[in-house]
Parts: C-alpha cells; structure tokens; sequence
C-alpha cells in the first residue's frame, strides 16, 4: 500500500474551490516536489496533507501506519521566530511533542532524539547556540533537525530554500536528498524553483488551481508543461 | 532591619508581599509568551476591561473577585478573537473595547457612588484594599497559574515558537491561546487591585523584556524575567512603604530602572 495517497481531493474556503482533481500516491522512499506559481493552491495541499484542511470532496489516505501527526513538518519561517530568544536545542527538542502523549516532561528517548537529529545534520556544535544569533541556512538546518524529531517515514518542507544564499540553497537541498537516500524517509517538498526541483526529486506534482501534472521527474522533463515552464534550452 | 521587621509586622503589608509576588511570578511567565506571540496589547486592553467590571461589581455591591475574574477572562477570549481576525483591524478593535470598558466603568462609578478615593484606587491601585477573602483567592488562582505553566511548559514552547508546526503535530493551538489568555486575564485582575488598572500590564510587559535583552535561551528568559518580577515588585513595595510613593507606580518605576540597566548590559 503507498505511503500517502490523494483519490480525486478538491479544497474550498467557504464554499469557492481552490484546487481540484488532485489525484496521485507516492511510496516510500519517494521524493516529491509540489511545484505550481503563487495561488496555485499549494499551502492548501500542505494542510490537506497535515490533516488541517479536510478535502471538499475525495479522500487523503495514509498508509504503512503514517498519521497525520507524525509527519516531519517544516513550515515557512515566520517574522516572530527569527529573533525568538531560544537555544537550539530547545528548538530541536519541541520536535518530540507528538510523542509526548499524555505525559508533561520530555523523558530520555526524547532527549536523545533531538542530540542524534542534532548530530544527523552536523550541527551539535550550535546544541546550545541562540537560534535567533545563527545565519537563515542554520536555522533551516535546526528546523529540519525539528522536522526528523517529528517523524520517522515522511518529511513535509515548505519552501525549505527561500531566502537562503546560493550556497547555503545548494547544501540544503543534498542535505534533504541525503536524508531521502540514507535513511529512506520520503520527502513531499513545495518548491517554485522548478529547476532545482527536477534535478533532485523523483516526482512532480505541479498545481495551478487543479493538478496539472503527476509523473516522474524524467517523465516531466518531456512534457510540454515544463518545457513551458522550465524553457526548452535549460533542461 | 528592625525597620523592614517593623514593614512586615503589618498585616495588610504581609498580604500584599504575599499577593503581590505570586502575581509578579505568573505576571512575568505568561509576559513572555504574549511578548514573543506579540499579544502584549491584550494585557492592556484587559486590565481596562478589569477597571470597568470592578467599577460595576463596587455600584452594585457584589464581590469584586467573583465579579471581575469571569468577565475579564470572557474579555480575554474576545480579544484574542479579534486580534486574530485578519478581515478587521485587530488592534484598533482592542483599542475600542478597552476604552469603551473604561468609560463604562466610569460611568457606573459617577453616577452611583460619585467619583471618589475608590475610583483613584482602582486606577492607580492600592495596597489596602485587599480583603482577607481576596488575599486567599488569590493564593488559589496564582497557584494555579504557575501549576498549569510548570504543567504545559513543553507545549507552550513549542505553540509559542511556532504555531504552524504544532498545529501539524495535532497540538490545538487556539485551545492554548485561550489557556494563555484566560490565564493573563486571572492575573490582571489578581493584580489591578494592587498596581492599578493603567499599570498592571507593565507587570506583564517589562520583566519579559528585559529578561529578552540579557538571555537567549527560552528557559534563560523565562527564568531571568521570574526573578527580575519578583525583585522588582520587593524593591518597588519596600521603597513604597518608606518613601511613602503610590505602591503601583513605584514598582513601575523600578521595573523602567531595571529594563535600562538591562538595555545596557545586553549591547554587546
């Protein structure tokens, strides 16, 4: 049974449809980047997936024991947490919080968690640096680390890249690949860099108010969308 | 010494410094998740919303405490509301509720007993006028204050930090915020009869800030702004008692001298 599956979805706020006919499975181990222009209805597959936006109509099917809950979430950075006086490590840690069930304190399996994610991505140096102090590719790196404390099977990142130097984009994006490969943990990415998103995952969904395309990345490349998209000398 | 014994040797003194830091402790935890959500106003707008509910609970000669607590905490769920309605202004809606409670409370005051000492002591605050059974109330309620803090300290971090990831983790976030709001709402009114309404929300705001200045991490902060409440309130009251000052505006005051003293110390 495939990991997460989408049957025919559509979503409305209020009554006005915003995307419709979204319709495609992914397996383990897949990687898949949600590509569409502003509005194309994007956000609103993130909540749908999330368990935070029921679809209108259609089904969202979870498999091999995935709930909602237990997706890697990274959101888009807000204005608020950028100067939020906060250690890294504390960051990291409220990773586990859906594993906190009924209990009030973090235990040790927690705690040891969040100093292997720490470690996973190469920043146990920063464990007891201010998050607000650290440059915006180590703090996507922290909020990944939040992201792998959350999850086991499925990681969900928001436009993980935006805002980040060329480099910092560069080493973001073979951290996320690394992760998808070594620890076969499958990765829904939202992305409008179209080029970047062909390059490293293995399937394209592109939106535009309704699902445009489903296929593979090499199945993409061919398609008359991206060669509109991506123009036809870039590919 | 025998003239701080000579201070504590007053029953109403004992009861404010036993009231007054309690309310400073809860003041300054619950400060700093509305600083950092950016909900300050909210504890200005209620402590408005106190002054008109206290005014009304005195003209018709109810229990101040058993009037104003369920009020105000209704207050504070509306205006959480409305700061997070997008569709209409937010802060200028809280700005219109906390006035027209002010103007409310006025009203109700002059046309009953006619203004007098009780209204300056509700706007300006005074240590004598804690009753015996509000002294106990409060112990209660401050206890239950920090008890649910200490209690839910992970999940409002994270709620704090970053609502869209624990909303994705099945945290009810706006289930938290009404937690944080009715709680802000208990300790404004815990704390209005002492510092007054126009200046309990400094108890709410300074100590937070200040804490912000010197620590980074968030159990740093929240830490550093409990002491820094509570000595603030010690040192306000004491001077407040010798130099014979309006209690709630020396605290205040002390409170500025602390945050300054903090601005400097945190320019590195």
């Amino acid at each position: 049974m495939a990991l997460i599956e989408c049957k025919d979805a559509s979503f409305a706020y209020e009554g006005v449809s915003v995307l419709e006919g979204v319709d495609f499975s992914l397996n383990a181990g897949d990687y898949l980047c949600i590509v569409g222009e502003n509005g194309s209805g994007k956000s609103t597959l993130v909540k749908g997936l999330l368990g935070l936006k029921k679809p209108e109509s259609g089904q969202i099917l979870y498999g091999d024991g995935l709930k909602s809950t237990e997706i890697g979430y990274l959101p888009q950075q807000t204005m608020v947490q950028r100067d939020f006086p906060a250690s890294v490590y504390e960051v990291v840690l409220s990773g586990c919080l859906n594993s906190l069930g009924r209990r009030l304190r973090y235990g040790p399996a927690e705690r040891e968690r969040a100093e292997s994610n720490l470690e996973r991505l190469g920043i146990e140096d920063l464990r007891d640096k201010s998050y607000q102090a650290l440059s915006g590719g180590q703090q996507q790196r922290v909020l990944l680390a939040r992201a792998l404390c959350a999850t086991k099977k499925l990681l969900l990142l928001d436009e993980p890249v935006t805002g980040l130097d060329p480099i910092a984009t560069g080493e973001m994006y073979n951290l996320i690949k690394l992760i998808n490969l070594c620890d076969d943990i499958t990765v829904i990415m939202v992305s409008h860099d179209l080029h970047e998103a062909v390059r490293y995952a293995t399937h394209i969904l592109h939106l535009g108010r309704r699902q445009l395309f489903f296929g593979t990345s090499a199945a993409y490349r061919e398609s008359s969308l991206a060669r509109r998209f991506l123009g036809r000398d870039r590919i | 010494m025998t003239a701080l014994l000579h201070m504590l040797s007053y029953a109403f003194m004992r009861k404010a410094l036993i009231v007054g830091v309690l309310v400073s402790l809860c003041a300054a935890l619950l400060g700093v998740s509305l600083v950092l959500k950016r909900y300050s106003m909210i504890g200005d707008g209620l402590s408005h919303v106190g002054f008109g509910a206290l005014a009304i609970a005195s003209a018709f000669h109810l229990a101040p405490l058993a009037v104003t607590v369920p009020v105000v905490a209704l207050a504070a769920v509306l205006l959480l509301r409305l700061s997070q309605n997008r569709k209409i202004n937010g802060d200028a809606a809280i700005a219109l509720v906390s006035s027209s409670a002010l103007a409310i409370g006025v009203l109700s005051v002059s046309l009953t007993t006619g203004m007098n000492t009780e209204v300056s002591s509700y706007m300006f605050g005074s240590i004598l006028s804690l009753s015996r059974a509000d002294a106990v109330l409060s112990l209660l309620l401050s206890a239950a204050v920090l008890l649910l803090f200490i209690a839910f300290y992970p999940r409002l971090f994270a709620v704090t930090f970053d609502e869209s990831f624990s909303r994705a983790t099945g945290v009810r976030t706006g289930a938290y915020d009404t937690l944080l709001a009715v709680l802000t709402a208990v300790t404004v009114v815990l704390g209005m009869r002492m510092m007054g309404a126009l200046l309990i929300s400094s108890l709410i705001i300074f100590p937070a800030l200040s804490a912000m200045r010197l620590c980074r991490s968030f159990k740093g902060v929240v830490c550093c702004a409990a002491g820094l409440s509570v000595g603030c309130f010690l040192i306000g009251v004491t001077g407040s008692y010798f130099l014979e000052t309006p209690t709630g505006a020396s605290i205040v005051a002390v409170d500025l001298v602390a945050f300054l003293i903090c601005l400097l110390a945190g320019k590195k």
